[in-house]
């Protein structure tokens, strides 16, 4: 009964959602009263300047409408909440093992530890399109309770958008991917115990990945709601702004935990592959770091009202091109789901309604909506409209590596793939610029900078580069030149990313400020990471005897023993590795694993992490003689990669807040002074 | 932006973006074959010699590919099901004479063993490529795989994947060809 109940609560849901799609078009096309209009304006008045934006000449509802969209909350909400109650019963089947469910059985098996079982209704095709659409209306509905600020028809336009979105994925869930099938009869034992997919940081990494994506759908509504209401400008941007950090925020970290765990869980050493579906979550990442800063510009300054507009539009694309791209199979990655074409073609549908659709109005309608106003070309908008143009270039320049191997097949029917080194030399000069940029930019003036003053402003950061880059040339070994470039310039980012509080008030600067330099001192930390990876990294692969001792780097490993060890299910040879520089030897268990069901070996990395960087080290197969083959790494410093990337993350957690309490401080003055 | 004066701009996201489906129409529309068919079809079969997989075989080596006659050269392991179900048909090819060898990818000498006495033994000769290097040279992505090789040690055809019953006369024809 519980998977029965399940699909009906996702019917409802889909009801209530067509339902919310109907009510929005009726409310917005009914005609204009204008007692109603100044009511309205007369309230809002306090806050003049939310309204002076809008064109509200001749468009405000009438009672009829101010009926219907009083429905449309409470309709989002109710949605919200039966998609999750759908997704609570999925994961109630897993969790107790219903093997009459197909996709139980196909995804689960009764001796899976608790959390597996938990985890395991997200890791398969039907259910994580579930999560999703769980998530596309739980952030509808949050939108529903939550904002306050927006002009109330947008308001209706973008849950409107919302809900145009998720009735296509509802769709593609009861008509090509139910979660909730029947098996009959049913199956004696699930087939999931692949124990490859049995790790902690996998089944909590999607979720927060997930919540990224599907939370930029509501700046995609939101842009929709403000080219249907022809509403662009600071207030539709601040209302705007808390959403892209949130969604901005999960998606920083799930990127910088999937980068962790591809570390440590492939052993390869490596810690980005560019993999078609690392790309997937990098590109809406890329778009929504674009976004987050244009719409600042819009909140402070009411420029970039097109191009704001249009990121919101192409961030959420990012995301469910990159759904498309997992979904359909037509790109092959290590991540891919088991497809069926059908799927694929249904998603594309999907694709072309949406993204095409809200291309086309826009085309439609941006032409008038009425210019913001102007800046000069050396201003902080300035350096943020190159911030957004050098992220569009990165982003373009993914798009074309992850694709170009199918667009290659497509026309002349050839294979290959596409590595590491063209996206790292095409877009990493790019990411240098970039970061130049960011230094330069929270230091300028808004509207208008003189050249000189922010040179003297520069001059400090600009001056430790060149130390730096002299001292790395002097004393390092040499290295490239991408790396070298990169890790002098961290230490200029790491400068000029502090110089922003440099004579203020600490204590009253706002807490958006520190975010902001928190997540710009991040950048440089990761920087500095990525940088001491590829220039100082140490490689060795050996094939060694016991006792024998190997100098990597600073570090001398002595392969101590090899013993076979087993588990729950699988056996094991387990080497003891005794490492040392100087200090007390410590000691190292890298793991040969063989599992037998289903049969497949695995290496279990042993890292040992110090102040300055990590010795990785992996056990391979037995060589001739008696011997074990070993690769070791010593990689200086290569942690900052992820404390940068968790520093990011917290940088946008401290604007968030930041950006909440002063918007409570400002409604209640608002309050007090009317 | 100056949307009044260019309003062509504001519809290049839309011609971005139907470029992008098209491509995607394309990718769907293509059948799914993930086989990666060798580049040393027509070319000779580069030089090597490998040790023997287990005891009792003989090595193998490029010299032994040009000896006049065309060989079959079965890429396998012994820890690859689908080798097994093949094994009838390598067994039947040898049995009306065909010379097979073949090359045990990443495989220790006691499994090779067992997985001939258990599915029997077609083989000529086995070399034992623990480090796919030779698989790699050839052309060969997987297992299992057979290649025909004629007299002079040009490879004439790859099969991809385990030869089934219904593939006989395409090996066997390959075979005639070669001669």
């Amino acid at each position: 009964m519980i998977a029965e109940a399940g699909l009906v609560a996702l019917w409802l849901g889909a009801a209530l959602c067509a339902l919310q799609l109907v009510l929005t078009i009726l409310t917005l096309r009914t005609p204009l009263v204008l007692s109603e209009v100044e009511g309205r304006v007369a309230s809002a008045s306090p806050g003049a300047r939310a309204s002076t934006s809008l064109s509200t000449n001749g468009e405000e509802m009438g009672p009829d409408g101010a009926m219907l969209a009083k429905a449309i909350r409470p309709v989002a909400v109710a949605q919200g909440l039966l998609t999750c109650l759908a997704f609570a019963l999925l994961i109630l089947l897993f969790i107790r093992v219903d093997l009459s469910v197909l996709l139980v059985a196909q995804n689960d098996h009764s001796e899976k530890p608790f959390l597996y079982r938990f985890a395991a209704s997200w890791g398969n095709h039907e259910g994580s399109m579930l999560m999703w659409v769980s998530i596309l209306s739980v952030a509808g509905a949050a939108v529903a309770v939550l904002e306050r600020r927006l002009n109330e028809r947008t308001l209706i336009a973008t849950l409107g958008g919302q809900a145009a979105i998720a009735l296509g994925f509802y769709a593609f869930l009861l008509f090509a991917s139910n979660p909730f099938a029947r098996l009959t009869p049913p199956a004696m034992e699930g087939q999931g115990l692949n124990p490859l997919l049995q790790d902690p940081g996998l089944a909590f990494h999607p979720p927060t990945l997930y919540i990224g994506y599907v939370g930029l759908s509501v700046a995609f509504s939101f842009a929709i709601g403000a080219l249907v209401t022809r509403d662009v400008g600071p207030a539709f941007a601040r209302a705007m702004r808390p959403w892209v950090l949130g969604a901005w925020i999960f998606l920083t970290i799930g990127i910088t935990a999937g980068s962790y765990w591809a570390y440590y869980e492939l052993g390869w050493g490596g810690w980005w592959f560019w993999d078609p579906v690392e790309n997937a979550s990098l590109m809406p990442w890329l778009a929504a770091t674009a976004l987050l800063h244009s719409v600042t510009v819009l909140a402070t300054r009411d420029g970039l009202r097109a191009w704001t507009v249009m990121l919101g539009v192409v961030a959420f694309s990012m995301s469910m091109v990159g759904t498309f791209l997992v979904r359909s199979g037509i790109l092959t990655s290590v991540h891919a789901f088991a497809v069926d074409p059908r799927r694929g073609s249904f998603l594309l549908a999907l694709l072309a309604l949406y993204i095409g659709g809200a291309l086309v109005l826009f085309a439609l309608r941006v032409g008038t909506v009425r210019e913001g106003s102007r800046f000069d070309a050396l201003s902080r908008e300035g350096a943020l409209v190159l911030n957004n143009l050098l992220l569009t270039v990165i982003l373009g320049i993914v798009l074309v590596g992850t694709l170009y191997p199918l667009i290659l097949e497509g026309l002349t029917g050839d294979k290959l793939s596409v590595g590491p080194p063209y996206f790292n030399s095409a877009a990493g000069p790019l990411a240098l610029l970039l970061c130049m940029a960011m230094v330069a930019g929270p230091l300028m003036r808004w509207r208008r900078e003189d050249v000189r003053p922010l040179l003297r402003r520069l001059a400090p950061a600009a001056a430790l580069v060149v130390v730096a880059l002299i001292a790395i040339k002097l004393f390092a070994p040499p290295i490239g030149l991408l790396p070298l470039l990169g890790l002098g310039l961290s230490f200029g980012i790491g400068l000029g990313s502090i110089e922003p509080l440099f004579g203020r008030n600490l204590r009253r600067t706002p807490l958006f400020t520190w975010g902001m330099v928190v997540a710009h001192f991040g950048i440089g930390v990761a920087l500095a990471g990525m940088a001491c990876d590829s220039a100082f990294t140490v490689e060795k692969l050996v094939a060694a005897s016991v006792g024998e001792t190997i100098p990597v780097g600073p570090w001398r490993v002595k392969l101590a023993s090899v013993t076979p060890g087993f588990g729950p299910n699988w056996t094991s040879m387990e080497s003891t590795l005794e490492v040392e520089r100087g200090g007390a030897p410590r000691t190292l268990r890298p793991q040969a694993r063989y599992y037998w069901a289903p049969p497949t070996e695995t290496s279990e990395s042993a890292i040992l992490t110090v102040w300055n960087g990590q010795l990785y080290t992996v056990l391979g197969s037995q060589a001739e003689g008696g011997r074990w083959q070993l690769r070791l790494w010593w990689k200086p410093f290569v942690t900052l990669i992820w404390a940068g990337g968790g520093l990011i993350g917290l940088g946008g957690f401290l604007a968030l807040i930041g950006r909440l309490l002063r918007e409570r401080r400002s409604a209640k003055n608002r309050e007090l002074y009317a | 932006m100056s949307a009044r004066r260019r309003p062509w701009l504001l519809w290049v996201p839309l011609l971005g973006f139907i470029l992008l489906a098209t491509i995607f129409v394309i990718g769907l529309r293509k059948p799914d074959d993930p086989s990666i068919t060798s580049k040393m079809i027509g070319e000779t079969i580069p030089a090597f010699a490998l040790p023997a997989a287990t005891a009792g075989v003989q090595g193998l080596a490029s010299a032994d590919l040009t000896t006049g006659t065309p060989h079959l050269v079965n890429i396998f392991a012994s820890w690859c099901v689908p080798c097994a179900g093949e094994a009838p048909q390598l067994e039947a090819l040898a049995r009306n004479g065909v010379p097979i060898v073949g090359i045990a990818i990443r495989d220790r000498p006691d499994d090779v063993a067992g997985f001939l006495t258990r599915y029997g033994n077609p083989y000529a000769r086995i070399g034992s490529d623990t480090t796919s290097k030779v698989q790699i040279a050839i052309g060969s992505s997987g297992v299992p795989e057979t290649f025909v090789v004629d007299g002079k040690g040009v490879i004439r055809l790859q099969k991809i994947g385990p030869i089934m019953p219904e593939d006989m006369a395409d090996v066997q024809a390959a075979l005639v060809a070669a001669r």
